[in-house]
């Protein structure tokens, strides 16, 4: 029995199997094998194994992502096909009397050197490509099981830190908690505990040997328990069936209305990242998007997605929906959230630096791709679309030039597109302090507090050291908000929040005072943010 | 022998997806196939290879056809070549 300390960002228990998230770089020791013929059959009877694998990955990725981002899981089939590879592997065996595992790890090496070496960024990213197939021929060969959660008992992950398309990439269903040794409150990793209501610890010192090993994560008291006794168990299991008591009667407020005491009724929407959490917003009885993150269909993948992907993606949001309304973030990529295609310059400041609505009127070509999809997604539902990260009167002017220019193209081409909503986020403080002209161009405001809290008090969110300072109560904040709230209302323009902020209790009654129209939540908060607006006067 | 001249056009250049199906053509041929660039050529028909070529928008490839099925080979590589890149 042993506990390690942490720092818990989002309360709840969680008991399982740890399960430490491996980046792939298995170690290899070099072995002498006297038959090498044996030794070669073993190596094609796991480049088998391995492509085997990865024809089951490229079905599912063909179901869940659509065609274009399942064929990599082709191109890895042939990766692992390639006789330059294959030979390098069985020449290595045979002439140097070597065991498999080890020829693959050195033709890795020297193959993904060669990449490594290109004066191509595309290309250098294709290194990864080579360690990957290798790691998986290796996972093979020691008997290690698939890169994803193995078996179906759900498990906590553990891990260093997890990066955006390594979440993307696990299975929702099988994860209790995540505990990483890095990170920080506001972490990709934070926001997706938060999104699936389950516990998770950051800062944890854990020990290397884990992997397997039954634990307990206090997501209340901060602590990780690894192999606990009965006592103990029973303790937290205790806690755990509390917690479930408190989420059933939760659920005894679905289907109430989002009204205070005095009749003043507010719009309590959702915040999702992508299409499937539309589930849960419906599970939690969300009765709109109020942020639909768009950046999910850029990451994890090594080109922009389409027209008609994106396309498709939008309108069976819009659909599942069913009229409610749905509001689409354009593309807020950059800073902490990158992709390899899009090949940004390394910044020094990131959070500052190029990023949602600066790429897109720079590169306009990415912008009206995203712009058409929304516009003929809009048809099949209720869409609004709102612009990150606005700082001027001219950027909102530049965007409204090149969405009039898109529903022209549309009109031309006869594709239908219903009647848009225009909003735009305050997030800066610029943006706040103009709202009173903003307002008078667009249909509404949302308010994402996250980094309106990081630029007004001047503090990296992502930096662990500023977190006991980052503090989102902040009066400063508070006033930017009310501001915000007061210029949007004198040119009837409705006001939102879609931060963390909007979830926060402590602060709903005083968003109400402010005259607040919309709280945009993550799904699992709704029944308790109901809950308080029907307790506020 | 038979030989092609193409200009890439796909902004991307010949990156992983388009470099397996452009492999994956070449390997259905019967004849050899061989491909180059700025005078470094190798076997069109391996993966790795055409990749590490790193073609970019703008640079011209040559692609070389030797054995039976050459003239098919040539022509069905040529319309691939312009429908995807």
């Amino acid at each position: 029995m042993e506990a390690v300390r942490g720092k818990s960002v989002y309360g709840g228990v969680a008991i399982g199997r740890a399960w430490v998230y491996d980046k792939g770089d298995s170690t290899v020791k070099r072995q002498h094998i006297n038959d090498t013929a044996k030794e070669i059959e073993r190596f094609e009877a796991a480049k088998e194994t391995a492509k085997e694998q990865l024809k089951n990955l490229y079905e599912k990725a063909l179901k869940e992502v659509g065609e274009v981002n399942a064929q990599i899981f082709e191109v890895h089939q042939m990766m692992l096909d390639d006789m330059d590879y294959v030979e390098s592997i069985t020449h290595m065996i045979e002439n140097q009397n070597v065991n498999a595992e080890y020829s693959v790890a050195v033709t890795s090496d020297n193959f993904s050197e060669m990449f490594a070496a290109m004066d191509d960024d595309y290309m250098r990213a294709r290194a990864a490509d080579i360690k990957d197939i290798s790691n998986r021929l290796i996972n093979v060969l020691q008997g290690k099981e698939d890169g994803g959660i193995s078996g179906n008992e759900p498990v906590v992950i553990i891990a260093d830190d997890l990066a955006p398309s390594e979440t993307v990439q696990l299975d929702k269903s099988k994860v209790l908690a995540f505990v990483t040794r890095h990170g920080s409150t506001n972490s990709h990793t934070a926001i997706l505990a938060r999104t699936m209501n389950i516990p998770a610890l950051i800062g944890v010192d854990y020990p290397e040997d884990i992997d397997g090993k039954n634990v307990i994560v206090d997501g209340y008291g901060g602590e990780l328990h690894i192999e606990p006794d009965e006592i103990l168990l029973d303790k937290f299991r205790q806690i755990k069936e509390e917690d479930a008591g408190k989420q059933k009667l939760l659920m005894e407020l679905k289907g109430k209305e989002d009204v205070t005491k005095s009749g003043k009724r507010i719009k309590l929407y959702a915040n999702i990242g992508g299409v499937s959490d539309v589930v849960s917003v419906l599970k939690n009885d969300g009765s709109g998007i109020g942020l639909f993150r768009s950046e999910f269909l850029y990451l994890g993948r090594d080109n922009y997605p389409t027209e008609e992907e994106q396309f498709q993606a939008y309108k069976s949001v819009a659909e599942n929906m069913a009229g409610k309304k749905v509001i689409i973030r354009t593309l807020d990529i950059g800073a902490d959230k990158k992709a390899d295609y899009f090949g940004f310059d390394a910044e020094e400041n990131p959070a500052m630096g190029y990023r949602a609505i600066r790429i897109c009127l720079k590169q306009p070509d990415i912008f009206k791709t995203q712009l058409r999809a929304i516009y003929r997604a809009s048809h099949y539902g209720n869409i609004a679309i709102m612009y990150p990260m606005i700082i001027s009167l001219s950027e909102v002017k530049k965007i409204r030039e090149i969405v009039n220019e898109v529903k022209a193209e549309l009109d031309s081409q006869q594709i239908p597109y219903g009647e848009v909503e225009q909003g735009i986020m305050i997030e800066t403080p610029a943006a706040v302090m103009i709202s009173d002209i903003l307002a008078k161009e667009v249909d509404f405001f949302s308010i994402g507090t996250n980094d309106l809290t990081q630029y007004t008090l001047a503090i990296d969110r992502q930096n662990p050291h500023l977190d006991d300072i980052y503090d989102s109560h902040h009066e400063a904040v508070l006033r930017m908000i009310k501001m915000t709230i007061e210029n949007g209302h004198k040119e009837n323009c409705w006001v939102g929040i879609c931060g963390e902020l909007g979830a926060d209790t402590s602060l709903t009654e005083e968003f109400i005072k402010m005259g607040i129209d919309e709280l945009s939540v993550t799904p699992s908060a709704i029944l308790k943010v109901r809950d308080k607006i029907r307790k506020c006067e | 022998m038979r030989e092609l001249n193409y200009v890439i056009t796909d902004p991307q250049g010949m990156h992983a997806r388009p470099a397996g199906l452009f492999v994956k053509e070449a390997a259905a041929c019967k004849c050899t196939v061989k491909i180059s660039k700025d005078g470094k050529e190798v076997d069109a028909k391996r993966i790795l290879g055409v990749m590490s070529l790193g073609i970019k928008q703008g640079q011209e490839i040559t692609v070389k056809f030797d054995g039976e099925d050459e003239e098919q080979a040539c022509e069905k590589i040529k319309t691939f070549l312009e429908a995807n890149l």
